[in-house]
């Protein structure tokens, strides 16, 4: 029994030499990111015949965000995706109490690249760029066939119950927008019904939450804002304005066109798409980014380091903008 | 009245001296939050540039589309409900230009750099 590990390092090597066989040390172990309640950590599993590559996502304190799904969810998600043909890390371990590092998975580190400006300038990406809007629209095609089947209970979506969560949000928040106001009446006033047979969506499909090589999208990242909604949302996220990073003309994550989107995701099996229905999820995305950046501010506040979220919170004026140029060009 | 110099020569100079001296020491992590530092510093900076005028013309535009007076949180509040019941609408003159004004008086503060209000200033230079 590993119970009694006295350090995280021990911990985790003990843990890495029970399910990576061969292995008997941990090194290389490296804090990648770490926010309010979560936190990701890099590592090599080493032993006399092996070296590998792993990530450890995990709640030290097991406290989920609100709104969030837990790791043992996303850990979950990552398997039936990948069973499934989406692109997605193999998921080796799902933590238990014994284990003495809280809660959340294992899975094999794959390389590539996820800051999306070098994603967008480097020119090693510049070959594959191209086909990226239509890789995208592949993946989101397969991610929306997967059987409820063989997914765990997940929240339900729809425009309309989620702008009444994102105005709640902004409520809280307190300061007066005017422009958010105008956006979430043009969203309202155009809702579409409520999907009749919902299904997997990722939610945060992204460049940000991509992993990407030279050959184009290895994985899929970032599971935590799942639900069982409008597949519609998902290809309407991707072309937010926001994650274009400077691309504005490449309306695809600063990859490419929504025509490429479109081919993709149909010529994979996914329903029809009109760029009415996407323009619709486009603007409910930039709504949806800029409530988030409120968020920021409030959860600044149990935040050791809270300066990155106060300059995230100065972001929601970029989403204004997109906002105008789109209900007030 | 407060003396000389005025707090935007202070943070700008204190932007420039960490950038310059401190940031070239700083690697990983904490060059990074460093960064986020210096671009917080150059964004407090721009709003004690801008922010007076700005605001003063945000007041007077309120003044003038809602008729009465009240602090700028006010009016803006008056002015959400207004557009959230419907009565002031696209349609309603002067709000689409006053909500252009002054969002484009954000982003000249929070982030110049970014791309839609960069081309938005081309468009309009253009015209």
């Amino acid at each position: 029994m590993i119970a009694h590990a006295r350090t995280f390092d021990e911990a985790l090597r003990n843990c890495a030499c029970r399910i990576i066989p061969g292995t008997d040390r941990a090194i290389d172990i490296r804090l990648l990111t770490s926010g309010a309640s979560l936190e990701t950590w890099s590592f090599r599993a080493k032993g006399l015949d092996i070296d590998r590559p792993v990530i450890m996502r995990r709640q030290p304190e097991n406290v989920a965000e609100p709104g969030r799904l837990g790791l043992d969810m996303e850990a979950r998600l990552m398997r039936a995706a990948g069973a499934a043909g989406v692109p997605s890390p193999k998921v080796l371990y799902v933590l238990g109490p014994d284990d003495g590092l809280g809660s959340g998975f294992i899975m094999d580190r794959v390389a590539g690249e996820t800051i999306p400006r070098k994603i967008l300038r480097e020119e090693g990406f510049a070959a594959v760029r191209p086909a990226l809007a239509r890789q995208a629209g592949e993946i989101l095609a397969r991610i929306h066939a997967i059987p409820h089947s063989a997914l765990p209970v997940l929240p339900l979506s729809s425009a309309r119950r989620d702008l009444g969560e994102l105005q709640e949000i902004y409520r809280r928040d307190g300061r007066p927008r005017p422009v958010f106001e105008l956006a979430f009446r043009w969203l309202r006033d155009r809702a579409p019904m409520d999907p009749v047979k919902p299904c997997l969506v990722h939610g945060d499909f992204r460049n940000g939450n991509l992993i990407i090589g030279p050959d184009g999208i290895r994985a899929v990242l970032d599971w935590e804002l799942a639900s069982l909604g409008d597949p519609m949302r998902d290809l309407g996220w991707i072309c937010t304005p926001s994650w274009r990073f400077g691309e504005l003309d490449k309306p695809v994550a600063g990859f490419g066109t929504r025509e490429d989107l479109i081919a993709g995701y149909e010529t994979a099996g996914g329903r029809h798409v009109t760029l009415e229905a996407l323009a619709y999820w486009e603007v409910f995305g930039s709504l949806r980014w800029g409530v988030y950046c409120l968020k920021m501010l409030a959860r600044s506040a149990t935040s050791a380091n809270p300066l990155e979220r106060l300059m995230i919170a100065r972001r929601a004026s970029e989403t204004e903008i997109d906002l105008l140029r789109f209900i007030a060009p | 009245m407060q003396d000389h110099p005025h707090p935007e020569l202070l943070v700008a100079a204190t932007a420039d001296f960490l950038k310059r001296e401190i940031l070239p020491l700083t690697e990983g992590a904490r060059s990074f939050h460093l960064r986020v530092a210096l671009k917080a510093l150059e964004l407090v900076t721009r709003q004690l540039k801008l922010a007076n005028r700005s605001d003063a013309a945000e007041m007077q535009r309120l003044e003038m589309l809602l008729g009465r007076q009240g602090s700028l949180e006010d009016l803006n509040g008056v002015l959400c409900d207004l557009i959230a019941c419907g009565d002031f609408t696209l349609a309603t003159p002067g709000l689409k230009d006053h909500l252009w004004a002054t969002t484009m008086a954000k982003l000249a503060v929070d982030q110049p750099n970014y791309a839609s209000y960069r081309r938005t200033l081309e468009d309009e230079a253009r015209r």
